[in-house]
């Protein structure tokens, strides 16, 4: 069942992988990330739902909740820069398995690049959000909203420390297109981050409330 | 042969598992440890079976600490008016006793069997990332010590029991840190067992040995496999929900504060949404347990092994729909809770069928009763009785009347202690030989059970009577006069007997360790088991088996002692001796020891106190979590300048014909890297997957 499916290495390939392969012939560290990813889905599942549980709720003293201060443009536009950074991903990974390695520095370097400016917008609307009297300790309903969103910025911050990291290695000369999969599963956790995002953008700013 | 595939001329990163080794010193900061005796070879080990061992210790250690606070619960409840503990400290106290019996024994004994026992179980010479493994015990050890740390720095223990309910874990009720500290303590206690259950699923689906389909992996591992998948889902929940509570009660948000328009409930579904699998994660590993050990002692083949497999994974879907059964009488809805209760009555199928399945496979079997034995069969027993008792909490009028009185107790310590501990404790008593060398006294160890059978039913028995006649749980004390005196006392002396079983195991442990110097060695064998850890010496060797065994049925190893004559009749057709592994592979490639998971467990906590303390704290945890990160993914999987004979040859002949072949013995230091350079990589090298 297992022998048959994994690719035997050729000599001269620097596949250290077992005589048998990967009995389910994706590799421990895909698996891994795809294992990650999916306990991730419960932990943005549960901060979703505590902000849709609150979204209105202003509290006793009735002050501001984020939905009154959403800027809806400002964050289509970063959403779709942090789309964006999906489509460089997938090109930098193509860029690598084609062996050039010009390219994949510059993709890999766009993608975070793109990732810091969402990040950027998001410190923006944080710091515009407080001005306008939407703290974290406001009422549930903003406390939520920032915890989601919070979380979500961490996630895709340390997306970037992952990316530059492998810029730097690629700079360095050490990431060649046998390291393919490792920036795979860079990018696996990247579109998770921007998949998410999706579902957080649409559920949080444009459902009304 | 690891060797000759290794590039010469690239640096040293190593993101993607297994593909480089480069003799650089990370960051020069600590040098790489070569294995070596002693304390440094356990601070930097990512042997499973010595991680296994660590977490077995550091669990039985913590059952002591628990086990303390039971007695004092004990002590105050003996008698009416009870002068023992204070109110305040009693809720401290039983709290704690909570969360360090489930997050810091159950859940790190099961941990250390399935670290031990899964590589050997489907013929794996580690798990799929030995250095994450070795982060998740150091990860765990220091969340468990920073959780009761809170003892001492933190103004006492957390009193809102274990589920830690609002408005009772807010502020206005609980000034002190105690909350702070569980909040944190089991965020990071969290963070290492979402690492394990993620390492031990790769390790279950990618590292089983050829022809280990995966309906030929024993129960055991079976089980344990859906306990990590349930860790993976269940993690996070909890994860969200502590979160909060700590946004709540350290940056004054207000998710849980009702006065704030926050909700109770919100905690309360998160918690139990976690809670109810966690019941599962507690049983499943105990249930494996008892899955291998009654065959063995029963000369059986387990009966339905399918149907134990499916039943186990109908529990793990089922068990993510009943959380709310705990929630009865919070206002849930009528609609709820007929669905909750069908739901928790509905997963009390495949449970029975676990029982129905082992009493089949004691039926008309050559029983023999070992300690071990008497563990499974009273594991079995005691958990129908709580089981049953779970029934009734299904029934929701009974249930209302039934909440938070001492019928839960008796029921959740029927199935907790009576099913988790027993069980896991029969599987300390079986596979003691193939751990340490030494078999356990079984006179002892049959004093040992009943010991703890007895001194459990009088502790847990009669509060099924102080609940229906009304007991509160977590009273700190009562009056005379309302018929609860005798059956208090009679706990009381039960919760001792228990205390003098667990101090006869230790005993037993101590003792037969003694007298193993006058005795022969088990063998790689003693139980005539079933299951391919057995075909390795005991203790196992550190490279596991010599040659990866091809598996070619479920209970290979019996298949290769038993045949069938031509009358159909079982006849042994080798011993064990001569069918077992004798342990004499050398240079073995194993996995290189690393400082930096315990680097990075450090950490983690400094972090935890600069949170509750002073947020300055946070840097140098901080720093130190990201240094042990990249040191870490800079970290070559292989040393290249580990000693000869110890880590750096291939770990089998891949042709499998029993000898050796030339280039299984490539030696280190700059011969081997040139040699590197000119041989033509050759495909082989179990190991090669085991990177992390």
């Amino acid at each position: 069942m297992t022998a048959a499916t994994a690719a035997p290495a050729t000599p001269g390939e620097s596949t250290a992988h077992d005589d048998h392969g990967p009995s389910t012939g994706i590799s421990n560290t895909k698996l891994a990330m795809w294992l990650f990813l999916g306990s991730e889905c419960l932990l943005f599942g549960g901060l979703i739902s505590t902000y849709l549980l609150y979204k209105t709720r202003r509290g006793p003293d009735n002050r501001a909740i984020p939905t009154d201060v959403f800027d809806i443009p400002f964050t289509s536009i970063s959403s779709f820069v942090l789309l964006m950074s999906s489509l460089t991903m997938v090109l930098a990974l193509s860029a690598l398995t084609r062996g050039d390695n010009h390219g994949a520095r510059v993709w890999l370097l766009a993608t975070s690049m793109l990732g810091g400016v969402f990040i950027g917008g998001q410190v923006y609307e944080f710091t515009s959000f407080l001005r306008e009297g939407v703290g974290f300790t406001n009422n549930p309903a903003s406390s939520a909203f920032y915890a989601l969103t919070g979380f979500h910025g961490v996630h895709v911050s340390l997306g970037i420390v992952m990316l530059m990291s492998l810029f730097v290695a690629s700079w360095q000369g050490k990431l060649r297109p046998e390291h393919s999969e490792t920036v795979e599963i860079v990018g696996l956790y990247w579109h998770f981050v921007d998949v998410v995002w999706i579902f957080i953008f649409t559920v949080i700013y444009l459902v009304p409330a | 042969m690891t060797i000759t595939e290794k590039p010469v001329t690239e640096g040293p990163l190593e993101l993607e598992s297994g593909r480089e080794a480069i003799a650089e010193r990370p960051l020069g900061v600590l040098t790489r440890p070569q294995g070596g005796r002693g304390w440094r070879d356990w601070l930097s080990t990512v042997d499973h079976k010595k991680i296994g061992i660590m977490y077995g210790v550091s669990a039985m250690v913590f059952f002591v600490v628990g086990g303390v606070e039971a007695l004092l619960i004990r002590l105050q409840l003996a008698v009416p008016n009870g002068g023992v503990l204070s109110a305040d400290v009693y809720n401290q106290v039983f709290t704690m006793h909570g969360v360090t019996m489930v997050f810091l024994f159950i859940m790190p004994l099961a941990a250390a069997f399935a670290n031990y026992l899964i590589p050997l179980q489907i013929g794996a010479r580690d798990v799929a990332f030995p250095r994450l493994n070795a982060l998740s015990y150091w990860i765990w050890l220091s969340g468990a010590i920073f959780l009761n740390s809170s003892w001492i720095v933190g103004g006492g223990g957390a009193d809102c029991g274990w589920f830690c309910y609002s408005p009772n874990s807010g502020l206005t009720f609980s000034p002190s840190h105690g909350v702070d500290f569980y909040a944190i303590g089991l965020l990071i206690a969290g963070i290492a067992s979402l690492v394990s259950a993620i390492n031990l699923i790769v390790t279950c689906l990618n590292m089983r040995a050829p022809g280990m389909d995966l309906f030929r992996m024993p129960v055991l591992t079976w089980m344990l496999l859906i306990t990590q998948f349930l860790l993976l889902f269940a993690l996070p929940v909890i994860t969200v929900a502590l979160f909060l509570l700590m946004f709540d009660r350290l940056f004054d948000a207000s998710f849980f504060n009702p006065d704030m328009g926050g909700d109770p409930l919100l905690w309360q579904h998160l918690f139990w949404i976690f809670g109810h699998p966690e019941v599962y994660i507690i049983i499943l590993p105990a249930f494996g347990v008892v899955s291998e050990v009654i065959p063995t002692f029963s000369r059986k083949p387990i009966f339905g092994y399918t149907f134990m497999v499916f039943s186990g994974i109908a529990i793990g879907f089922m068990g993510w729909g009943v959380w709310a059964h705990h929630m009865f009488v919070s206002g849930i809805g009528p609609i709820s809770v007929a669905a909750f209760s069908l739901s928790t009555m509905f997963i009390a199928v495949p449970t029975g069928v676990k029982v129905l399945n082992w009493m089949a496979t004691m039926w008309g079997g050559q029983i023999r009763f070992t300690t071990a034995m008497l563990f499974a069969v009273g594991t079995v027993a005691m958990f129908t009785i709580g089981g049953l008792s779970g029934v009734t909490h299904a029934i929701a009028p009974a249930d209302t009347q039934q909440t938070d009185t001492y019928y839960i107790v008796a029921h959740f310590h029927y199935v907790i202690f009576g099913g988790g501990v027993l069980g896991l404790i029969g599987g300390l008593y079986f596979w003691w030989p193939k751990i340490f060398g030494y078999m356990l006294n079984e006179r002892r160890g049959k004093i040992n059970f009943w010991l703890m059978l007895i001194g459990f039913n009088l502790t847990f028995g009669p509060m099924h009577i102080l609940g229906l006649q009304g007991m509160s749980r977590r009273i700190d004390t009562y009056s005379a006069g309302f018929g609860f005196e005798f059956w208090n006392l009679v706990a009381t002396v039960g919760s001792f007997i228990i205390a003098l079983s667990v101090a006869a195991l230790f005993h037993n442990v101590w003792k037969s360790k003694r007298e193993a110097a006058d005795l022969p060695p088990p063998g790689p064998d003693p139980w005539d088991a079933r299951s391919i850890e057995w075909m390795i010496p005991s203790p196992v060797p550190e490279h596991n088996f010599d040659e990866v065994p091809t598996v070619d049925g479920l209970d290979e190893w019996w298949h290769r002692k038993y045949g069938f004559d031509d009358d159909g009749k079982v006849v042994q057709i080798a011993t064990a001796e001569e069918a077992a592994q004798d342990g004499s592979a050398e240079g073995v490639h194993l996995p290189a020891p690393s400082f930096w998971p315990l680097v990075l467990a450090v950490g983690l906590p400094l972090i935890g106190y600069g949170l509750i303390f002073n947020l300055w704290l946070c840097v140098p945890g901080g720093l130190l979590v990201g240094m042990g990160i990249f040191a870490w993914a800079l970290e070559p999987v292989d040393d290249p300048d580990a000693p000869h004979d110890h880590h750096d040859d291939d770990d089998h002949d891949d042709d499998g014909d029993g000898t050796h072949d030339s280039d299984d013995s490539v030696g280190d230091g700059p011969d081997e890297l040139a040699l590197a350079a000119a041989a033509p990589a050759t495909p082989g090298d179990k190991q090669g997957g085991a990177r992390s």
